[in-house]
């Protein structure tokens, strides 16, 4: 008697554990919004979602990446630098026209992705290893290309980055775009399900007779290319090319809004869902953050804790 | 790049036969040879880089590019010297770059209250926050990249915090006893190479000779096993984050020492030259076999290397980040390799 009711308490209490962490994430967003809403001056106006929306943007589409990479268990650390080498290449072709422009900066992307891929897959490099070396040499390529900030005056770009469909920016619907699509292929499509199953033992993936090498590449490619999407947004929001700091910090950013979301570093689950939310929570403790007359070096540390607290989380539902 | 070649020519045979006659001599040779490339492929560069540098420019062996080329590179020694104890654990410290700027501007504010202030207290501030790190890693099972990732995020802003977002900086008295410790000179050497010295000595008995050191490596080799042998791995672990955290905070108050003042900008991407250097030394970043010496000679490659693209000048300096980059990647490939080899025999 006494043990069931025990034993039903403690599943209570684990399933109440997880739900926490699989939707605190969203209770987090609604926390801080409801917070803004009471206690922040001039938060609610169309210009200030605006604003906000606009800026997570890139940052969601950089997550989109790092959200793959961490679901094989591997982490893409190169993905600032992959933005910094996108805006450089943009400016150099953006004489060409603007779609050739956003061509290249894509296949940019794209090779750093494979370089990092074949580096992870063929030679066994841990992936931490390889895309922080993939990491100083895209941006020091980047720096070559383009040594310092250009603006970027082509009227293509500038409604990329300001204009909008009824009401709602491009950049976002991109963004939103992207996010749907990755979701789509992690959850209908065979690939995604390869993808998942590296993530959750490679040796097991390998003796079904899945691709790895194949899959691994492909991720890692993926990432590079929705990197350098981040970039070309970016460069459209600012209208300028600023390969020096455009992207630093990125990869913090990417990896905190994919754990805090609820995917856990140990691969195997992917939660695009979560991706998202997570990274509207880190841009909303930021702006609270300032709007309140903290500076950013708080919202370093903020997020730092952030970060920490998610991974310690999805610690103990690993631990079950 | 020679570690690669040399091995790839002469380990391949031997781990042909390796199917057929296992534990003979020639299996034993490749080993041997795998070892010494590891051990002394850094070396051998360094000696080929060096000869090569001193041929083509006659500016490369001068004394005063030699003393430059010292100094530069013995902030970034003691530095890899606590990341060495760290990969040896099989963990990485991707936070000592802040730690390092962090550092450097706790010194130059607290050498306005004198020598001991101005070192005690960036060594008890990173060395909490190593401890800091270590704890969350050994007791708490996370991933040492993801703490110590956070680590470099609150550090920085911690840093950017006490010097108003990073507009405020704290110079160092030139005439100051702290600020000899960074300019000053002994036999005509400079005082930091000195300590660097000193403190490499200290860390190859210390991870060669001691108890401790033998954790390290117990504790990189197997974790299970080093647990089941009595060792204390959790404690193991937080010492070498601790050191690491002290190595940078102590490189840093040694470069505001140099520079006379504390610069909020330094440090960011010197997490990657520090790994680098180690993974050029020979030290496995899977964790058990590493030396102190070889992160000395990593760092003292990697800043020929720099040097030798600055003496090019038409070289722009952004190509020192792409060969970097592309080296270390090299490197570890090779590493890999090697590792894999010795694995299989």
């Amino acid at each position: 008697m006494t043990d069931l009711t025990l034993a039903r308490g403690q599943v209570d209490r684990e399933r109440l554990l997880r739900l926490l962490q699989e939707y605190g994430v969203y209770a987090g967003v609604v926390a801080l919004l409801a917070f803004n809403f009471v206690f922040t001056s001039n938060f609610v106006s169309a210009e200030n979602f605006r604003t906000q929306a606009v800026q997570v943007a890139p940052v969601l589409v950089v997550a989109l990446g790092m959200a793959l990479a961490i679901g094989t268990e591997g982490v893409d650390l190169a993905v600032g630098s992959v933005m910094a080498l996108s805006t450089s290449l943009l400016s150099l072709y953006l004489g060409y026209g603007m779609w050739p422009a956003v061509l290249m900066a894509v296949a940019g992307g794209i090779a750093v992705g494979l370089a990092n891929g074949s580096l992870i897959a063929f030679l066994g490099v841990q992936p931490i290893v390889a895309t922080l070396a993939l990491m100083v040499a895209a941006r020091g390529i980047a720096l070559v290309l383009l040594p310092q900030l250009e603006d970027v005056r082509d009227p293509g770009m500038a409604s990329l980055g300001s204009g909008d469909l009824l009401g709602v920016p491009y950049l976002v619907l991109i963004a939103a775009a992207l996010a749907l699509l990755v979701a789509f292929v992690v959850r209908r499509t065979t690939f995604g399900r390869q993808l998942l199953a590296v993530g959750d033992s490679r040796p097991a993936a390998r003796l079904a007779g899945l691709p790895v090498r194949r899959i691994l590449i492909v991720v890692y490619a993926c990432s590079g290319a929705l990197a350098a999407i981040a970039g070309i947004l970016a460069t459209a929001r600012l209208t300028a090319s600023d390969p020096t700091s455009l992207g630093t910090l990125m990869e913090l950013s990417a990896i905190t809004a994919v754990v805090v979301g609820g995917t856990p570093l140990s691969g195997g689950r992917i939660r695009i869902g979560g991706t998202v939310a997570g990274a509207v929570l880190i841009q909303l403790l930021t702006t609270t953050l300032i709007k309140h007359d903290l500076q950013p070096s708080w919202t370093q540390m903020a997020q730092a804790v952030v970060i920490v607290a998610a991974v310690y989380a999805a610690r103990e539902r690993g631990k079950r | 790049m020679t570690t690669g070649t040399t091995t790839k020519a002469d380990v391949q045979p031997a781990a042909a036969h390796q199917g057929a006659d296992g534990a003979d001599g020639t299996s034993g040779r490749a080993e041997r040879f795998s070892a010494l490339a590891q051990q002394h492929g850094a070396l051998v560069t360094l000696l080929v880089a060096m000869v090569a540098a001193s041929l083509s420019f006659d500016t490369f062996l001068t004394g005063d590019n030699l003393e430059n080329m010292a100094l530069s590179s013995a902030f970034l020694a003691v530095v890899a010297l606590g990341m060495t104890f760290v990969i040896v654990t099989g963990g990485i410290d991707l936070s000592v770059g802040s730690l390092f700027a962090l550092g450097g501007v706790l010194a130059a504010w607290g050498s306005q209250y004198g020598t001991v202030v101005a070192l005690l207290l960036p060594l008890a501030v990173c060395g909490l926050i190593g401890v800091v790190n270590g704890l969350l890693i050994a007791r708490s099972g996370l991933a040492p990249f993801i703490v110590t990732l956070a680590a470099l995020l609150g550090a920085r802003g911690i840093l950017l915090a006490i010097t108003d977002e990073g507009s405020r900086t704290y110079l160092v008295d030139k005439d100051s006893f702290f600020a000899t410790l960074g300019q000053g000179s002994l036999l005509g050497i400079g005082v930091p190479i000195w300590i660097t010295v000193a403190l490499f000595v200290l860390g190859a008995v210390v991870l060669r000779r001691s108890r401790f050191g033998q954790y390290v490596y117990a504790v990189g080799g197997n974790e299970d096993a080093a647990a089941l042998m009595g060792a204390p791995v959790a404690r193991t672990k937080i010492t070498v984050y601790a050191l690491s955290g002290l190595c940078a905070g102590l490189a840093g108050a040694l470069n505001a020492a140099w520079l006379a003042s504390g610069v909020t900008i330094l440090g960011s991407g010197m997490e990657l030259e520090a790994i680098s250097a180690v993974v050029i030394g020979g030290t496995l970043l899977s964790g058990g076999f590493g030396f102190v010496s070889g992160s000395l000679v990593g760092v003292l490659l990697l800043k020929v290397i720099q040097n030798v693209i600055n003496q090019i000048g038409s070289l722009d300096s952004a190509y020192q980040q792409v060969v970097s980059g592309a080296f270390l990647a090299v490197v570890v490939v090779a590493q890999t390799w090697l590792g894999r080899r010795r694995r299989v025999l």
